[in-house]
């Protein structure tokens, strides 16, 4: 990698801590656990956010065991998880339900939410638009410590004896209000609401100081439109974030009161277990509205980022600037305005009047354009670029594959009339798994390996990175490609076995494929982890400031940045983020001024 | 056993893995980091290529392979607008996943990293942009207005010669309630529900309209090529009334009726021969998470000719004369009692006894 290495700049991490502007002394408890630097909170959301990870992703690999295998015993879940959940190996309904649950809690929010834009904007805002901090830093720590007690009350849900909740990820009441419907639905359902209460707390810190950093804390020079693309899209996000999660508190409140309190938001004319419940006027519909309101939303959170991520990496690798910066742009905001108002596309069929029904049709057909022209813009900045497939570069690549994939399937289950067939069936699993689940993931990997060299001054193995990606790319597509076909069948998700039925009992042999492929994929994960955490310790150094060769500001910091991100001033901006192959250049850093005679895109 | 000598193999190969990959950046280094680094981009820019083209075979050979497990006929008449419409959509969207994953990895291929070659500095193109957003643009605006032209026909009025069936989703089973002659559905209040006094659906029976109702549980009788209705209600948390066959869904919320209505085209016995399958019966599938039975909260559909209808329809009794054999006119121990309520019974009781001489 000799010419990635040319710049003869070599800064000692040495030098940094005692020249940074900011810098002071620091135990080992300010600079590492209750850390006010932007850095430090980035990297603890996302080893915070990478233990979910392999947590929500064992869960999956737990029920594919029982969905390949129905009926078969693995002692081991009977040693790991006891009698009563796994009696002679093989998974109880109950342990299954919960499982779901949890993997899909865990990964939505915990991972791709918290773990994902907790990471990316805090380690790249203020690097990349030339500041020292966020606006608050305090509040910056507030964020991940209710993020760890958020974590913590969930994980402890995981060990009470009736178990976490188990109702779905989207907790629909009265099933997760009534604590005779379900085992689910006792205690590890109220610690469900805490936990999401606290994570709703530190996103809104998280995102309101994103936020305000992002309009306030800019460098000289460096205007609204000559921010990089990663910045605009988690600014974004934080909007939503904003906007969104304090309308599922609202509903969650709501639904903490008509578990414990005997109030009737959500309850009405039930009977369960023979035993009949005095609430009447309640409608359980409402809380579907509350819950997707944040919920469609949410998935935008998960997202966004990664499209900045995507395009940052794209566009410094194919060495051309990203095509379409303004239509971008407006795309992300497109798509941030139209996600609030395509929720009850979720509820399709539960009973809404179809005519509300037929206008979320029309906003959730729109919103694939804005989606679209991103797609064609990612592919026009590859079109005579001149391609590096850095392992950071493969997982952009992969991630607008299946972005391309798992989109269009989103506008079968868009359309009303064809999600009367699809709705809650394998098709809609395969449809978010490829779009928001997978391609989050490939999203934030590209990030990871793109920006190790910044969090840690050292480099990722490459060989261990490309069959990283390789694996992984071909198994989600085996995975959840065929997916599709069981949802054609109709066959329903959240069923744990299909031997009874004459209309889905077809796909045994494929069940068993995707849990085979699912466990070599999970298993490449963990080399990823361990990858991650031996380089940390033992990778390759950086031995030059600019290893990329990208423009963006982050790289003219010190190898490793202490506290304050810039030695001496920090430095002012005289062009937009991409002037890559310009007039002849390879690339011109941001802080370059603009020559006599040089046009200027921004 | 066998469980620690497959962890041990992973351990194993990931130790080789790491090995190696370890290696590669020691050789690298001793043979020109640039070097390598070309080469692996060659090799990586190959392998998407290969990715390209055997995925495209893969897509092809897995249709091949499964296209024969989905779905069959639409058993329903209105599930046919369904099936067109996704013809629709999977035309124009195969189309385009084609061209752009075609386009992806093969720019991906051909623009790969090599000397000869400078990056074109290509911005921005206002008329490509513009083009890219029309297009997209008016291609699902034709796919909303077919969309919501079916949506309006299915989700409609039902037809008023329809026929009217109450379905009630219990954690795990689903009931069923035909109106009887007086094609009136009773009054239902829900604290009236009580296994013990053989009223699960808790039915009003001060109302004259209940005395004729028929309930049955797990199974439901409908006559084909004639529309039928379901009114869809939950005892305890929310079901989903999930009809493959028939292209229809619908929760089942606790409180809040809802409705599908749908025609169905072929009895059991036909679709038996339309799919091959000696055993197949239409299924409902409870498509709403509802608990850990979940899974398993299965009812049937018999669709069968009017004839087979009313054979079996006289055949059942109703849930009155359940609750109250004393007031059922075929039991022995028949009491015609007084109030208005019983003498409706009775008219309904001696109906039924002289259609059955």
């Amino acid at each position: 990698m000799d010419a990635m290495h040319a710049n003869p700049e070599v800064v000692t991490t040495h030098d940094v801590q005692h020249d940074g502007h900011h810098e002071h002394h620091q135990s080992f408890i300010t600079k590492y656990i209750f850390s006010q630097d932007h850095k430090t909170i980035g990297k603890q959301f996302l080893i915070t956010g990478m233990i979910w990870a392999i947590i929500g992703g064992l869960f999956s690999v737990l029920f594919r065991l029982q969905l390949g295998f129905p009926g078969e015993s693995f002692p081991i879940l009977e040693t790991v998880f006891g009698k009563t959940w796994a009696p002679g190996g093989t998974i109880k309904p109950e342990f299954y339900y919960a499982l779901i649950t949890m993997h899909g809690t865990i990964l939505v929010f915990f991972v791709l939410t918290a773990g994902l834009s907790g990471t990316f904007a805090n380690l790249l805002i203020p690097l990349q638009i030339g500041a020292r901090d966020m606006a608050s830093p305090f509040l910056n720590m507030l964020s991940y410590w209710f993020f760890f007690l958020a974590s913590v009350v969930m994980m402890s849900s995981l060990f009470i004896q009736t178990g976490p909740a188990a109702g779905g990820w989207t907790v629909y009441p009265p099933l997760s209000a009534l604590h005779d419907a379900s085992i689910g639905s006792e205690l590890g359902m109220d610690l469900w609401i805490i936990s999401i209460a606290l994570f709703v707390i530190s996103t809104l810190m998280g995102g309101l100081n994103y936020i305000s950093t992002v309009l306030n804390l800019r460098t000289k020079g460096m205007s609204m439109t000559r921010l990089p693309l990663t910045i605009w899209a988690v600014f974004f996000t934080a909007m939503v974030g904003v906007l969104a999660f304090p309308v599922l508190l609202s509903g969650l409140i709501l639904l903490f009161f008509d578990r414990n309190l005997g109030t009737s938001f959500y309850l009405s004319d039930i009977v369960v277990n023979g035993q009949i419940m005095p609430n009447e006027g309640g409608n359980a519909i409402l809380f579907q509205h509350l819950f997707w309101f944040l919920g469609h939303p949410e998935v935008y959170i998960v997202i966004l980022p990664t499209m900045g991520i995507v395009s940052e990496v794209i566009s410094i690798n194919s060495r051309k600037p990203i095509f379409g910066y303004i239509a971008m742009i407006g795309s992300l905001f497109a798509i941030t305005t139209l996600s609030f108002l395509v929720w009850a596309h979720h509820m399709f069929v539960s009973g809404m009047n179809p005519l509300l029904g037929s206008f979320f049709v029309l906003l959730t057909l729109l919103i694939a354009v804005p989606s679209a022209i991103k797609t064609f813009n990612w592919l026009t900045t590859l079109w005579r670029g001149n391609i590096r497939f850095t392992p950071a570069m493969l997982f952009s690549i992969g991630f607008v594959s299946l972005f391309i994939s798992g989109g269009l399937t989103g506008i079968y289950l868009g359309n009303s009339t064809l999600d009367i067939q699809l709705h809650d069936t394998m098709f809609s699993i395969a449809h978010f798994h490829l779009v928001m689940g997978v391609a989050a993931f490939f999203g934030m990997f590209s990030g990871l390996y793109h920006w190790f060299p910044k969090m840690f001054g050292r480099y990722m193995n490459p060989t261990l990175g490309y069959i990283h990606f390789w694996v992984t790319l071909i198994g989600a597509y085996l995975i959840f490609w065929p997916m599709h076909y069981e949802g054609l069948a109709g066959m329903p998700r959240r069923y744990l076995d299909k031997s009874p039925w004459v209309s889905f009992n077809q796909f045994g042999d494929l069940d068993r494929m995707i849990s085979i492929v699912a466990i070599i994929v999970f298993a490449i994960q963990l080399m990823f982890v361990f990858n991650f955490f031996y380089s940390i310790f033992k990778g390759r150094k950086v031995t030059t400031l600019n290893p990329w060769k990208a423009n963006t500001l982050e790289w003219t910091t010190p190898i490793k940045p202490g506290h304050g991100n810039w030695p001496g001033e920090i430095p002012e901006v005289h062009r937009w983020a991409y002037d890559y192959s310009k007039d002849g250049r390879d690339f011109i850093p941001q802080t370059e001024p603009v020559g006599a005679n040089e046009k200027i895109e921004h | 056993m066998q469980t620690f000598f497959i962890v041990a193999i992973l351990v194993l190969g990931f130790l080789i893995t790491f090995q190696i990959a370890k290696t590669s950046e020691y050789v690298s280094v001793l043979r020109g980091e640039e070097k390598s680094r070309r080469q692996s981009n060659n090799i990586n820019a190959f392998l998407l290529l290969a990715f390209l083209i055997i995925g495209l075979f893969g897509v092809y050979y897995c249709n091949e392979t499964l296209k024969d497990k989905i779905l069959y006929v639409s058993a329903s008449v209105e599930g046919e607008n369904i099936d067109t419409m996704m013809w629709i959509t999977t035309a124009l969207t195969g189309f385009v996943f084609i061209i752009t994953q075609i386009a992806l990895f093969w720019f991906a291929f051909k623009y790969r990293e090599s000397d000869k070659r400078t990056a074109y500095y290509f911005p921005h193109h206002s008329t490509l942009e513009v083009i890219w957003t029309v297009i997209p643009a008016v291609t699902l605006t034709v796919m909303i207005g077919f969309g919501l032209y079916y949506w309006f026909k299915i989700t409609g009025e039902a037809p008023k010669n329809a026929m009217v069936v109450e379905v009630t989703g219990s954690q795990f089973q689903w009931d069923f309630r035909y109106p009887g002659k007086d094609k009136i559905l009773g009054k239902k209040y829900y604290k009236n529900i009580n296994a013990a006094t053989n009223n699960p659906l808790g039915q009003v029976w001060d109302d004259p309209a209940n005395h004729d109702d028929i309930h049955t549980t797990g199974e439901v009788h409908i006559v084909v090529n004639k529309p039928v209705k379901f009114i869809i209600g939950a005892k305890d948390v929310i079901h989903d009334v999930g009809l493959v066959h028939f292209r229809q869904k619908m929760d089942a919320v606790p409180g809040t009726p809802t409705t599908m209505w749908f025609t169905p085209k072929y009895t059991t016995k036909q679709m038996k021969e339309i799919t091959g399958n000696p055993d197949f019966v239409y299924e409902i599938s409870c498509d709403q998470m509802c608990g850990k039975g979940h899974w398993s909260m299965r009812g049937v559909v018999i669709v069968e000719t009017q004839e087979e209808f009313d054979t079996w329809m006289f055949s059942q009794k109703p849930q009155y004369y359940v609750a109250f054999p004393d007031k059922d006119p075929s039991n022995p121990a028949f009491k015609p009692d007084s109030t208005s309520a019983g003498s409706a019974a009775v008219s309904v009781g001696n109906n039924q006894a002289k259609t059955r001489q």
